[in-house]
């Protein structure tokens, strides 16, 4: 049976890998990042073969001639996307097909209409915590269920509703045939703002209470709405409603191990926090 | 939080929120930007800008927004930041820089603001 064994909520800013590899104390860094290689070793602890991951596109694989509101990859691999400087050279992110259709299937008769793909290009919005939680590899040690949410066009899905699809992910995963453990990821903020004359917007205190919430008191986080989102983390910020996908697929009662926030990594607050179930 | 969140898109402070007005009065502009993916469309683009801006159908005001540059008329011309940034890729601009300027700052004031913890979200 398949079980879900963690949840990491992380930001997936661009530079963030080469940052937190620059960070390390034994190659002269501030050691300001430790959180981010911490999770990584625990990951490594946890064992998952399958990561569940909540990203978004940027433009890259999905453009705005189809803006699809969840997206679930369902392909026994995945290319890194061109993001106009030519493919990442990473490897190819092998697929969980098996576990795509089987949430696929147990998802859309409960409301959740998914759309489905057997082709998708996946961006830094995946690649960048893959990389920063695993380094260069030459092979992924996991495979990967990618789950795409849009959070660039209004209406974008509230929190409420991200949560309660990360509900439904969790009882499919328990559900589920296949033997697998597996970790669920969200991705994306903290507070940031890419736009407008209000671009370069940091709000610490509003991220520190994210990171507390999301462990003890994940409704006071799906009680806000989008607009407050993106007035509170800004309007790129506003993506941060993908950790809760992660959180609302995981146990009412979690407890955090690790739990890092640093500014600036280039014009993002940079969080990190994993969950275990209780 | 110390000041409740806004409620209403049009109250927050130098912000164009994404929605359904922007995005199709952006269209044209933010599909010419998504194009750029491809070297081959960096490559048309440069060589002929007004005749790859005739392609993909902008206005005359976006058409003048791209030809200056001018990421924050973009933004207000229904521009999406991750779409119109390309624009900025295809050309060898940092994206710092794209979002610096957007702000009305050089890429130097705005590296020094982010490392000084960012925009005060209180003003």
């Amino acid at each position: 049976m398949a079980e879900i064994v963690g949840g990491i909520g992380i930001s997936h800013v661009p530079s963030l890998a080469r940052v937190v590899e620059q960070d390390r104390p034994e190659a002269g860094g501030a050691n300001h990042f430790s959180a981010f290689r911490d999770v990584g070793t625990w990951l490594a602890d946890r064992n998952p073969d399958v990561l569940i991951v909540i990203y978004n596109d940027h433009g890259s694989a999905l453009s705005l001639e189809t803006v699809p509101t969840f997206t679930i990859g369902v392909a026994p691999s995945y290319l890194p996307a061109d993001e106009g400087r030519g493919r990442r050279p990473v490897p190819t992110f092998p697929g969980a097909p098996e576990l795509s259709w089987d949430i696929v299937d147990s998802l859309v008769p409960e409301g959740f209409d998914l759309t489905v793909c057997q082709r998708l290009d996946v961006d830094h919005g995946l690649s960048e915590p893959l990389v920063t939680l695993f380094g260069d590899v030459e092979e992924w040690p996991v495979r990967i269920v990618p789950i795409a949410v849009n959070v660039v066009q209004q209406p974008t899905p509230t929190a409420q509703r991200c949560f309660d699809l990360g509900r439904a992910i969790g009882r499919a995963v328990a559900s589920a045939p296949v033997d697998s453990r597996v970790v669920v990821i969200g991705t994306g903020g903290m507070s940031h703002q890419l736009q407008g004359q209000r671009a370069g917007h940091i709000n610490s205190e509003f991220d520190q209470m994210f990171l507390d919430k999301i462990v003890d008191d994940p409704g006071a986080l799906t009680a806000l709405s989008n607009i407050e989102y993106i007035d509170l983390a800004g309007s790129e910020g506003a993506e941060l409603v993908m950790w809760l996908v992660m959180r609302g697929a995981l146990s009412e009662n979690v407890s955090a191990t690790h739990r890092g926030y640093r500014v600036p990594v280039s014009s993002t607050a940079a969080g990190i926090i994993a969950l275990e179930n209780l | 939080m110390t000041t409740p969140a806004r409620k209403r898109a049009e109250d927050v402070p130098g912000t164009y929120v994404f929605d359904s007005a922007r995005s199709r009065q952006g269209f044209p502009l933010n599909n010419l930007g998504s194009s750029l993916n491809e070297l081959a469309n960096q490559e048309l683009f440069a060589r002929d800008s007004e005749a790859y801006m005739d392609r993909y159908g902008l206005t005359e005001d976006q058409k003048e927004a791209v030809r200056n540059r001018d990421w924050l008329r973009m933004v207000q011309l229904g521009g999406n930041v991750y779409f119109i940034v390309k624009i900025g890729v295809s050309d060898g601009i940092p994206v710092p820089q794209v979002i610096a300027e957007m702000a009305g700052m050089t890429p130097e004031q705005f590296a020094d603001m982010m490392r000084n913890g960012g925009r005060n979200p209180n003003g």
